[in-house]
């Protein structure tokens, strides 16, 4: 971090949230959404949309297990295509709630609690997205959903724990796990207030049941903490193992461009850098549609947007680092893989996620542009864009030209690839609507700990 | 589908064609646009359906259920099915142990010797003789995928008469009908047209029916014939002789377009064998051969030519003429074609050098006095006798096919023909030169009767056709290359009733329902029992040479009856596969003393010339419902499901032409459209087409595919001759396993010429990209107690034929994906051979590298797999285990040679009953969303070691042969135990010239290589050999794409 004086007159010039709030309006702006009885037009219309893609997700996922996954374009070489880029970029993407909810609450980052519980949600939808695709890019995958698995089983067989992929199968459900669990239990203080404010006996009833008999005691408050402080603690190195052991997956092979050791660091930094911009992707329209300005403030949006850019240049530094290696290694098998990925049949994907994840993010340098809403919302995009080729020329360009000239292949995606795809997105943007209007989108009760009056109790505490 | 059909227009166009004439018109209705359109409408569905693979596919699967269930409902009796178990237990069988059967396969009119496997009474792989001379064990693709045509779906069923369903007696009345018609004239209105016949006991039976019929003509024709090289005997010697090659013998060999390595000519599997004796060296290397190559095409010789010199058809000649006159043949002589005068000064020197050891080969397609000058060449430098020996043909009657066939559309057009009966599968209204009109002149005879396996387009054209009977289905015999008679027996009951040859032949005979087998068998007994005579003596057929040469050894006199003895040695020859002492001796051929004479200057071509070529895989179109023999990438472009016009990258840059463009080929007054596939190595300002493909009447595999060259193919140049092209600006997707042409510098190839590899005998270790000391891994080396299997391939022998990617096919029960799946890169075969050229796109040097499964050591596709699928078994394999295969393709991505194949859709076909029937039951057959891969043919080890272990033993070095090293002309791939240093394998293993592919990456591979030695004139420019950083094609990016992928 920058020196600290820096820091205070940042502070001092966008508080973390907006002057003119007690506690009761805190409350009352955010538990409105999940109390009323609106269901606005716009939340209508966009649910709408990914509904239509999530159905059309279905319809993907039921012809394949019809037909097998050959209606995709994977083949051989190119084994593993638009499946594995998916599933690395949506697991990618759900690295920011993590990161923000566990090692920022480490850090007693206090800009951190407007954000935390929607960046939270976002993970989880992403890991539910992500984990569509190890399960149904597999050839049979009625058997692949349990055969990953270490159950007890008459004919004494195990998983293959040398594989990378089985250490996915750990890193990823127990990241899912910890994530809902976490996700769940800072709702708690906040579902029994919604449960205490709602007027229908459905609603009291439903946020009732999920308070799991939150009274608010000091008991209780204590317990909160001891469990926010475990679980941040058990989240904090998934935060880190899981994208390493998803580069693992890759790293530990033998494929040029995939046979790499900066490859753990460089995901992880990528995971983050992704997931910022996801956030920034989702804050940006949403503090707008719901007028949360002065909660969701300029501070968070000018504090994710430099932690982007600083992931960013860690996986711009990656990028540097891969060709570096792949000159000074020697092997004329790395060397022809950098430059076919940069020279080669793909290398328009290598040069746009040049231009996006290492030209145009040092725009972010400026101050005018992470305070512009609406150009970093174009650029949050167009790093998700950037992010998804970057798995994209990880796997098809590494795979598609390897080490035997005669087995070189080229890979197009079909309509297939692109309706799973697009419908995961659906999916997501289905599920996080759902979270918008029926769960406190913020943090209520870690909200009203940055207000002046809750500052003074505190010190007090103490 | 709401175009409005005139059904009304169409009808009265029928009506008006009028009464019995209707059958036969109702081509010429159809041929008109509105009644194309008409069918197209009315089954919109299907006519689609068939241009479409993965619909094909599904079609294929629907009407081989409506088949089956067709069958139940059917007119005829099905034969009664019990499922129990053998009351009396035939003879040797035990369920679930295959027997082993003796025949011959004739193709082209030369039989080859085959060993085929049985099970319990279903012929499932074919192999090759060990004993047979034509064969040693070895086969080629054809014979390797004729087992899959007779189990084809799409053979015809049953005898028709225009489309109606009849008993065979019907044939029988009415061919006797159509004989006792031309009774009066003595036969002079009945032509039998028949595939060239080397069988004597056929030939005979023809002979039989000519004496009753004496006015009877026998036309042989083929469309691949090799009426040039007849010819050139006959030119050369006054009469038709067979040149037989010892190339072991052989010093130096020139081919004169000629593809001896392949499957062309007779032969072939022997002369790749004597070939690759003299190319697997030691150190001393003192026994290298020097094959000199001059062709128009880049052929599969051409590939393992030291010194290749591209040159058009047209300039063979010249350039023969050139060398003759430098070798100092009396009365030859020419100027070499432009450019080529050092290359046929070298040869002529190297030729002169290696007197009595040297041979000049010539092709098929070169006119008859390329051949005559061969034949002259050949007695100059002292090969005849030495290296090269003549013998009489195999064939029963030698002929000049192209003026048979002619003579009969002449004799049709005149109104002589009433009778004619068309026995083979040589399919003339498809393949007869175009400007024959065969189809026309064929529709004007009165009684057309057709036999073959098909209801093709001959078929169509017929009154009567009967399904004929596979040669695995019936008794028949056959001369191979050298005059060894083959009985070939049969391995199974006719599936669809078909009769064979002899069975149709003898309707014309006073015996009309003798079958097959007494045929054969009585005309043995007349001819061998006593040991007397020969066998195509009886019928008087054998031009005096053949009998003169052909005296069977006497047999001792013995006491026992004769047909007792004849038993006795009936069952010798079935059991052996051939007929001991029926080769033919050597003619004593002496050369025409005016023979430069008698040879007549061929024409030059001007500007762009056209070769008309057999195809690699489909030969004539007779494969062409193969789908093995389809899928087969032609083992020179790649290419497959299609033909394409080959031409050299010159010649499509001077016309902007890509891989793909579809050109006009205009040629003596004919037009097609063909795409171009831009070949390195062709002649240039020529184009080489493959005939046989644009079946329409094929099957529903092969009906669609490719472009009937046939239709620009005329008589008067059958090989090649001048055409134009013309771009047309269509493009059309053809489809290729292996697009990319270089090797790019990488030493996966290692080679070396002769000099530098009796310098450096270890130049392949020394090619390393990263020399590693210390072999580490994370996990433990594993001991090895017992066996450990390994293999090693040859690459200076291997000739890239691909007969032993087919064999894998058959063995290892691979499907077939069609050209959409194959265009995704998803082809299945486990075993494929890479083909790189190096050196300049003009001449460039060629490599074949057969690459399976390389069974490494410390695999990288073991560790990866998530559920332990793919696992090491104790005896070194990578075993995968099919029903523990969730489809990660994990395995694939890591595996360096990209030779594991995953099942992307349903690719087997698990409905059509007759394909069930085919399958090798000692191999899983895969379902869909599995991944598999080449097992060193593990079912053949699991054998082994049963037996084995049944007789207490340990397994014996050559004992196990996996299905590629079996039909291996070339003996270029050795399986066996490595940790027997005694074994062959591990021998190889120690040769300097051993290599493994991708060493550096420690995965300890068992499939090693031995670098390639060539061994070019040093006198000639070579292209740098490859391997490591040598490489002359350095670039990352190859000239031009090779595909249009």
């Amino acid at each position: 971090m920058a020196n600290h004086s820096h820091n205070t007159a940042l502070l001092e010039e966008t508080p973390v949230i907006l002057p003119g709030h007690d506690f009761e309006t805190v409350t009352e702006t955010i538990a409105e959404i999940p109390l009323s009885k609106r269901f606005p037009l716009g939340w209508i219309g966009v649910l709408l949309i990914g509904v239509g893609l999530a159905g059309m997700l279905h319809m993907a996922l039921g012809y394949l297990l019809l037909k097998g996954i050959g209606i995709w374009g994977n083949n051989v070489p190119v084994g593993w295509a638009f499946d594995i880029i998916n599933f690395v970029w949506w697991i990618g993407i759900g690295h920011a709630g993590t990161l923000i909810s566990a090692i920022l609450l480490l850090f007693k980052q206090q800009w951190r609690m407007s954000i935390s519980r929607f960046a939270e949600a976002m993970t989880i939808f992403a890991v539910a997205c992500a984990a569509i695709f190890p399960v149904f890019h597999t050839g049979r995958p009625w058997l692949a959903a349990y055969w990953l698995f270490p159950y007890p089983n008459a004919m004494g067989l195990w998983p293959q724990f040398k594989s990378p992929l089985i250490w996915d199968v750990f890193a990823v459900s127990t990241y899912a796990t910890v994530s809902i669990v976490f996700w769940y239990i800072g709702m708690i203080p906040d579902m029994a207030t919604l449960r205490d404010r709602a007027v229908s006996r459905v609603k009291a009833t439903i946020y009732g049941m999920l308070s799991l008999g939150w009274r608010g005691s000091a008991r209780h408050w204590h317990r909160y903490e001891v469990a926010s402080l475990i679980l941040a603690g058990l989240s904090t190195p998934l935060v880190l193992s899981v994208h390493t052991v998803v580069s693992f997956d890759f790293a530990v092979s033998v494929i040029p461009g995939w046979h790499a050791t900066i490859f753990p660091p460089y995901f992880v930094a990528g995971a983050i850098y992704a997931g910022f911009a996801m956030v920034l992707t989702l804050a940006i329209p949403v503090r707008r549609f719901y007028g949360m300005e002065s909660l969701i403030t300029m501070r968070h949006i000018d504090n994710m947007a430099k932690i982007t850019l600083a992931t960013g240049l860690m996986v711009g530094y990656g990028y540097g680092v891969e060709a570096f290696f792949a000159w000074y290694s020697g092997s004329p098998h790395e060397r022809f893989m950098m430059w076919n990925r940069m020279f080669g049949p793909y290398a328009w994907s290598y040069w746009t996620l040049i231009a996006i994840n290492v030209v145009m993010i040092q725009l972010l340098w400026l101050k005018s542009v992470r305070q512009n809403n609406g150009l970093l919302f174009v650029m949050s995009l167009f790093i998700g864009i950037g992010m998804w080729l970057e798995r994209f020329v990880i796997i098809v360009t590494s795979l598609n030209r390897d080490f035997i000239p005669a087995s070189w292949g080229m890979y197009y995606p079909t309509q297939w690839d692109f309706m799973t795809f697009f419908g995961t997105i659906g999916l997501f943007l289905t599920l996080f609507l759902l979270f918008l209007r029926f769960v406190p989108m913020i943090s209520i009760f870690e909200v009203k700990m940055l207000l002046p009056q809750s500052k003074v109790k505190h010190d007090h505490v103490h | 589908m709401s175009v409005p059909i005139d059904i009304q227009a169409v009808r009265a166009r029928l009506e008006q064609q009028g009464g019995p004439q209707v059958w036969r018109s109702l081509e010429a209705v159809a041929d008109t646009a509105e009644f194309k359109q008409y069918l197209h409408r009315e089954f919109p569905t299907n006519a689609s359906e068939w241009l479409d693979p993965v619909g094909r596919r599904s079609f294929l699967k629907l009407m081989s259920a409506s088949m089956a269930l067709a069958g139940v409902t059917a007119c005829t009796v099905q034969p009664t099915e019990l499922i129990v178990p053998y009351v009396r237990q035939p003879e040797e069988e035990i369920p679930g142990r295959p027997l082993y059967f003796a025949t011959a396969m004739s193709l082209g009119g030369v039989a080859t010797g085959l060993l085929v496997e049985s099970h319990e009474g279903r012929p499932t792989k074919v192999e090759g003789n060990p004993d047979h001379p034509a064969s040693q064990g070895a086969t080629d693709l054809f014979a390797q995928g004729s087992v899959l045509t007779l189990y084809d779906p799409d053979r015809s069923q049953a005898i028709t008469q225009l489309g109606e369903i009849r008993p065979w007696s019907a044939v029988i009345a009415a061919v006797r009908g159509g004989l006792s018609a031309q009774s009066a004239t003595k036969g002079a209105g009945l032509r039998i047209l028949t595939e060239t016949v080397n069988s004597p006991s056929l030939a005979a039976q023809i002979q039989q029916v000519l004496q009753l019929q004496p006015s009877a003509k026998w036309i042989q024709w083929e469309p691949v014939s090799r009426d040039n090289a007849r010819a050139g005997t006959r030119t050369a010697f006054g009469e038709f002789l067979e040149p037989v090659y010892d190339l072991t013998k052989a010093d130096v060999i020139l081919s004169l377009d000629a593809d001896f390595l392949a499957s062309e000519g007779a032969g072939n599997l022997l002369y790749a064998r004597q070939f690759a004796s003299r190319r697997k060296v030691d150190e001393s290397a003192d026994n290298l051969n020097r094959l000199y190559v001059v062709e128009p095409n880049h052929s599969v010789t051409g590939g393992r030519a030291d010194n290749r010199l591209p040159l058009k058809s047209s300039q063979v000649e010249a350039f023969a003429r050139a060398v003759a006159q430098q070798v100092g043949v009396a009365g030859i002589s020419g100027a070499a074609p432009a450019g080529s005068d050092p290359f046929a000064e070298a040869v002529a020197k190297d030729l002169v050098a290696h007197r009595g050891r040297a041979v000049v080969m010539v092709g098929d397609a070169q006119p008859p006095a390329v051949h005559a000058i061969a034949h002259a060449l050949n007695a100059a430098i002292g090969a005849a006798g030495a290296t090269v020996s003549y013998l009489p043909t195999p064939e029963a009657v030698p002929s000049d096919q192209n003026a048979a066939l002619r003579e009969l559309v002449t004799d049709i057009e005149a109104g002589r023909v009433q009778m004619l009966v068309i026995v083979g599968e040589a399919n003339p209204v498809m393949s007869a030169p175009a400007d024959f009109k065969f189809a026309e002149a064929m529709s004007k005879v009165a009684l057309r009767i057709h036999s073959g396996l098909f209801f093709d387009e001959t078929a169509t054209l017929s009154h009567w056709h009967v399904p004929a009977a596979h040669y695995l289905e019936a008794w028949s015999d056959g001369r191979s290359f050298d005059g060894t008679v083959s009985i070939v027996q049969p391995l199974i009951q006719p599936l669809y009733g078909g009769k064979s040859a002899h069975e149709i032949i003898a309707t014309l005979s006073e015996r009309p329902e003798r079958n097959g087998y007494d045929v054969v068998r009585e005309f043995w007994m007349a001819n061998r029992a006593g040991g007397a005579g020969e066998a195509g003596q009886a019928g008087g057929v054998v031009p005096a040479a053949t009998a003169a040469a052909t005296t069977a050894p006497a047999q001792p006199a013995q006491p026992a009856s004769p047909a007792a003895t004849f038993e006795l040695s009936w069952r010798k020859w079935l059991h052996d596969g051939f007929i001991a002492g029926t080769a033919f001796t050597p003619a004593p051929a002496v050369l025409a003393p005016d023979v430069a004479t008698r040879i007549t200057t061929g024409v030059a071509v001007e500007g762009v010339e056209i070769n008309f070529r057999r195809d690699e895989t489909i030969y004539d179109g007779r494969f062409a419902n193969n789908g093995w023999l389809q899928e087969l990438p032609k083992p020179v472009t790649k290419l497959t499901w299609d033909n394409a016009a080959l031409m050299a990258p010159s010649t499509a840059e001077a016309n902007h032409l890509q891989t793909g463009d579809l050109i006009a080929i205009a040629h003596d007054g004919r037009t097609l459209n063909v795409p171009v596939w831009i070949t390195p190595g062709h002649a240039k300002d020529a184009i080489t087409v493959s005939v046989g493909y644009g079946r329409t009447k094929a099957g529903r595999v092969g009906n669609g595919a490719g472009f009937n060259t046939y239709a620009l193919r005329g008589s008067a140049a059958p090989w090649f001759g001048a055409a134009t092209i013309t771009k047309t600006g269509d493009t059309y997707d053809l489809v290729g396993t292996q697009d990319h042409w270089s090797i790019e510098g990488r030493n996966i190839i290692r080679s070396a010429t002769l000099e530098d590899f009796k310098a450096k005998p270890a130049f392949a270790k020394e090619m390393e990209h990263l020399k590693l000391d210390k072999r580490i891994s994370l996990y433990a080396d594993k001991e090895y107690q017992g066996d450990q299997w390994g293999m090693a391939i040859d690459m200076n022998a291997c000739t890239g034929c691909s007969a032993c990617i087919i064999a894998c096919v058959a063995e290892n029960n691979i499907p077939v994906v069609g050209k959409l799946q194959v265009s995704k890169n998803r082809e299945m075969h486990w075993l494929r051979i890479d083909r790189y050229f190096a050196g300049n796109l003009d001449t460039p040097d060629t490599y074949y590298q057969p690459m399976p499964c390389q069974q490494c050591e410390n695999a990288p596709c073991e560790v990866v797999c998530p559920v332990a699928a793919t696992v090491h078994s104790d005896e070194g394999l990578n075993d995968m285990v099919y029903n523990r295969c969730v489809g990660t393709r994990y395995c694939s991505n890591n595996c360096p040679w990209k030779v594991r194949r995953f099942n992307f859709l349903l690719f087997q076909d698990w409905n059509t009953p007759q394909f069930k029937l085919q399958r090798n039951p000692d191999v899983t057959v895969r379902s869909r969303g599995i991944m598999e891969k080449c097992t060193y043919c593990v079912q053949r080890i699991n054998a082994a070691r049963i037996q084995s272990k049944r007789e207490d033993r340990a397994i014996r070095d050559g004992e196990i042969v996996t299905a590629c090293q079996a039909v291996c002309p070339t003996g270029a791939i050795v399986f066996g135990n490595i940790n027997d240093p005694n074994s062959q394998v591990a021998k190889l293993k120690a040769s300097p010239r051993n290599y493994a592919t991708l060493e550096d990456l420690n995965t300890r591979p068992r499939t090693t290589y031995l670098a390639a030695v060539r061994n070019p004139n040093p006198a000639l420019p070579a292209n740098p050999m490859v391997g490591g950083h040598h490489a002359a094609t350095e670039s990352h990016e190859p000239a031009a794409p090779g595909g249009g992928h």
